[in-house]
């Protein structure tokens, strides 16, 4: 029985020479799979804390930002993506997006999202939609507030990416963030034509670009068009929108 | 002294890293804005590499030559991601503040130095003396510029207030310029020029010599 002892087997196997092709490519799977144990458990063991962190970012986040618009913390609302309708509860199920609609590159979106409104006696005053989307290294994850003509940006955050430091994380800049208060969501024939561009931006729907960072503010730009657009948000604030009107 | 303690406390005056081997100088810059960065700074790189030595030094003689580098890195990278998420975990603020520098621990120099240089030559137990010394060594030269740079550029220390500003009725006009990384060039410059002087066997022969002039 002292051949399938394997105990004998390792020292077997420790005592191969080093020269031989055996011996590193056990030593090298033995050493990957060690380190690669090591780091999925303390993934696995900090997730939890690390999620709550993230969380609590997320929260900060957007008490920051209505406290820098001056306005009442607006009320959570949850809505139905495909038809803009308020729902009581969120059933958690995600829809997929084939290849030509996704353009914030998520793969598949919730069917119900939570959305921030503040209301007065004249109506919707501010709404806070979260947004996020695939950025160049990273998941960019942010707040979009509209002010009450459901069109001009009230301002535009990012809490969460991990994009290039000094190039494509200058997204997280106040100062750049600040450029797009003000702009306009959508041209007259109701397309939406916010976007950061090369350069100076102009006029009322134009950011100016980061250079060095095209890549990023691009997918800014498209996950903008995809959360305003008819698989994000678009029906509900064309909802809002013909509620204003009536 | 005993051999094991000359291990522990040589590498952090006579052969120090940054002021010797003038390696980590990269971090040393990005991150001693703050005494807070540079402190969880000194403190992940000590852990880093006092625990990449030890283990390197106890599978030292199963490692083969021809992979020895990859499985060095792989070792240490490992441990530079358990730091990465133990920080974002613990001290997210802060490792925020730190952002890439922490994960760019792999490509410091001084602990792959020290692996291939000390640990593959050495028994596990000086192994992780060499790392604490090595990392001690690299801490306070970290710690000293960051506590300068954060006394100079904001009057505080690691956030108290030290030297009362100017802006909130003291009498201390702040060095905006030390906030900006070639301050952090220029005081490590008079740092090794400090040690150097003192240790005059650090330094280095001249590469030029005087023309000599035949009259």
């Amino acid at each position: 029985m002292d051949s399938v002892n394997p105990l004998r087997w390792w020292q077997v196997f420790l005592g191969l020479p080093n020269r031989r092709p055996a011996k590193a490519i056990g030593i090298a799977l033995l050493v990957a799979l060690a380190c690669s144990l090591t780091v999925a458990l303390t993934a696995l063991n900090l997730k939890p804390i690390a999620d709550a962190n993230r969380l609590r970012e997320r929260a900060a986040s957007l008490v920051a930002l209505v406290a820098a618009l001056g306005v009442d913390m607006p009320r959570a609302r949850l809505v139905e993506l495909a038809d803009g309708e308020y729902v009581a509860r969120d059933p958690q199920s995600t829809m997929m997006l084939d290849g030509g609609r996704d353009l914030a590159g998520l793969g598949a979106v919730e069917t119900v999202a939570e959305v921030y409104e503040l209301r007065d006696s004249a109506g919707v005053q501010l709404v806070v939609l979260p947004v996020r989307g695939a950025g160049y290294q990273s998941v960019l994850k942010g707040y979009l507030a509209l002010r009450g003509d459901l069109d001009t940006i009230a301002a535009l955050r990012f809490h969460e990416q991990n994009e290039t430091p000094g190039m494509g994380a200058k997204i997280a800049d106040p100062a750049w963030q600040a450029l797009w208060t003000g702009k306009r969501v959508a041209g007259d024939d109701g397309t939406i034509r916010v976007r950061a561009v090369r350069g100076d931006g102009e006029g009322l729907h134009e950011v100016d670009g980061i250079s060095g960072a095209t890549r990023t503010v691009n997918r800014i730009n498209n996950l903008l068009q995809f959360w305003l657009g008819p698989d994000g948000y678009g029906p509900y604030l064309a909802r809002l929108k013909a509620e204003a009107g009536t | 002294m005993k051999l094991s303690k000359r291990k522990l406390v040589q590498p952090i005056v006579t052969t120090n890293p940054v002021t010797v081997h003038v390696l980590g100088i990269c971090s040393a810059l990005a991150v001693t804005t703050s005494l807070a960065t540079a402190l969880v700074m000194s403190i992940s790189v000590i852990f880093v590499l006092s625990l990449s030595n030890t283990i390197i030094s106890v599978i030292r003689r199963h490692i083969p030559a021809s992979i020895r580098l990859i499985i060095q890195i792989t070792i240490i990278a490992s441990l530079v991601i358990v730091v990465d998420l133990v920080l974002q975990a613990y001290l997210f603020e802060l490792s925020k503040r730190l952002s890439v520098f922490v994960g760019l621990i792999v490509s410091n120099c001084i602990v792959l130095g020290r692996a291939e240089a000390f640990a593959m030559k050495n028994p596990p137990l000086p192994s992780l003396l060499d790392g604490l010394g090595n990392g001690l060594g690299y801490a306070w030269i970290l710690l000293l510029i960051g506590a300068v740079r954060e006394l100079l550029a904001e009057g505080t220390l690691l956030g108290y207030e030290i030297l009362p500003l100017v802006e909130d009725g003291g009498w201390f006009t702040p060095l905006e310029s030390m906030a900006l990384p070639p301050s952090a060039f220029f005081l490590l410059g008079l740092l090794i020029w400090a040690v150097r002087s003192l240790r005059v066997e650090q330094r280095e022969a001249p590469t030029t010599r005087k023309p000599e002039v035949s009259s």
